[in-house]
């Protein structure tokens, strides 16, 4: 009687060590993203808040939360309430299958993949609510636009997993890493370099992030499908966003960078100097990267017209995932290199 | 052959990653952010701030009343009155500028025959009040006597120039 009473705290403990960081690592990446896209133009971002503005995203935080809540005339209130939650849920829930060493996975299931390509899928309805309840033509545009770019990208994304799947011959996010191991030259992306790209490509325009960030697109639409939102509930959209690219961040690392595995593995002096280093760590390196890639990547590109980005999702990702599924299903077939044995 | 090279240097974002390099190399370049309060650029002692009166050394106004600088003002901010003072000479018994109308221009200061109207430094300042706008000749005095050596060390840093 008293066990799965246990059983249900025990995970309920094990999703709290899991999102609480996560949310902290969320807020701290805002402050990163501004002094980041600061750096490069040659500012020095937030430096006023606490010691060399670490305090900011607190201070960002306490001014959303005591802000006043708006419901626009004639919105869908239930909606509109509901469409934040939608947003975050799926990109917080995604996180139960990413293994961050080992043994260090909250639910390892076996169609993980699977189960991660849906949750990311799931947070395009957060987005559509947001748009449809606003009653608004900006926030209406923006849904519809962020939409059709994530339904585009999404085939892009998921034929690019199927190149994963191919090579690792399992849907299981610890037992692809576990494919990759043997050293850097293991990894998926010298073989699936095309899809590599594609699928980085693809992320960063599931998350709607610049250059491919027309759903938000703040000097056409003002703020997209968001506009109409203010307070915390704005900052749950906030939230969402970033937790999305943090996800994406270390699902690209997991995939394709051998997740929690040491880049020095297989090397005879090096390899044995960093075996100290665990796992989880080079893990979020990796994954750092990445997340600082996004930010990079916003300082440095000019936002897509939106024909283009429906071009460069239809008509350039989508052959180039497909004709590379074919190369290596012929890799796969003659078991070639220490990739597809 | 350019065909080839067009086609890999497409799929493989050559051109963008010419651009992340740009943006990398400014990422650790030195910042030029100035941090306003505690610093300061550098201003000109041509700088054209809140108005002043001057006086010469003795402590006599230098203003005599010409009435050029109200003539010159193009946004006809500056009113003064003149009579004959008890010894002979000519004084303003109203200087006045309304600080609302004024555009700095700095055509006042120039066309002053005895250096007596100058703009200084001072930027920071403000009206609570409606009427606090316009600085009266006792006010626009005080202001020169407080600045009184921060004038006189732009007109010599300036003077060789005129």
């Amino acid at each position: 009687m008293l066990d799965p009473i246990l059983q249900l705290l025990w995970i309920v403990i094990k999703i709290l060590i899991i999102v609480l960081p996560l949310l902290g690592v969320v807020a701290y990446y805002t402050l990163a993203e501004r002094k980041v896209i600061g750096f490069i133009q040659l500012r020095v971002g937030p430096n006023r808040v606490g010691f060399k503005g670490l305090f900011q995203p607190i201070a960002d935080g306490l001014k959303l939360l005591t802000k006043e809540l708006i419901f626009p005339t004639k919105s869908n209130k239930y909606l509109f309430v509901i469409a934040p939650v939608m947003a975050i849920a799926p990109s917080l829930a995604a996180w139960a299958v990413v293994p961050f060493s080992p043994h260090l996975v909250l639910s390892n299931v076996n169609a993980g993949l699977l189960y991660v390509l849906a949750m990311t899928s799931l947070g395009i309805y957060g987005v559509l609510f947001a748009g449809w309840a606003s009653n608004s033509k900006y926030a209406i545009y923006g849904a519809l636009r962020s939409a059709a770019q994530m339904v585009s990208y999404e085939i892009a994304m998921g034929f690019s997993l199927i190149g994963v799947l191919l090579a690792a011959n399992s849907t299981n996010l610890s037992d692809i890493v576990m494919r990759q191991s043997g050293g850097i030259w293991h990894w998926y992306f010298i073989p699936l370099f095309p899809l590599f790209l594609v699928y980085w490509i693809s992320a960063v325009a599931e998350t709607n992030r610049a250059p491919f960030d027309v759903a938000e697109g703040e000097s056409e639409i003002v703020a997209g499908f968001h506009v109409e939102y203010s307070g915390i509930m704005f900052g749950v959209f906030f939230l969402a966003e970033y937790a999305n690219m943090l996800l994406l961040s270390i699902l690209v690392a997991t995939l394709f960078m051998g997740g929690w595995l040491s880049p020095f593995q297989g090397i005879p002096v090096l390899g044995a100097l960093f075996s100290f280093v665990p796992g989880i760590l080079w893990l979020f390196l990796k994954a750092g990267f990445f997340a600082f890639v996004y930010l990079w990547i916003r300082a440095t590109f000019p936002r897509y017209r939106y024909d283009q980005i429906m071009r460069l999702g239809w008509k350039v990702l989508i052959p180039v995932t497909i004709v590379w599924l074919v190369v290596a299903s012929f890799g796969v077939h003659f078991h070639i290199g220490p990739w597809f044995s | 052959m350019n065909c080839i090279k067009k086609f890999f240097k497409t799929f493989l974002l050559w051109e963008l990653l010419q651009g992340l390099k740009v943006t990398g190399r400014y990422f650790f370049a030195r910042k030029i952010t100035i941090q306003y309060p505690e610093e300061k650029t550098p201003i000109s002692p041509r700088f054209r701030g809140l108005h002043a009166l001057r006086r010469y050394a003795n402590g006599e106004e230098r203003c005599i009343a010409c009435k050029l600088c109200e003539a010159v003002c193009p946004a006809l901010a500056i009113t003064i009155e003149a009579e004959p003072r008890d010894d002979g000479s000519r004084r303003t018994t109203r200087y006045d500028i309304d600080l609302f109308k004024c555009i700095f221009c700095g055509f006042c200061e120039e066309s002053c025959p005895v250096d007596s109207i100058v703009e200084t430094h001072h930027m920071h300042y403000h009206m609570n009040e409606r009427g606090q706008n316009i600085m009266s000749k006792s006010q626009l005095l005080a202001i020169g006597d407080k600045y009184e050596a921060q004038i006189a060390k732009d007109k010599a840093a300036d003077a060789p120039y005129r």
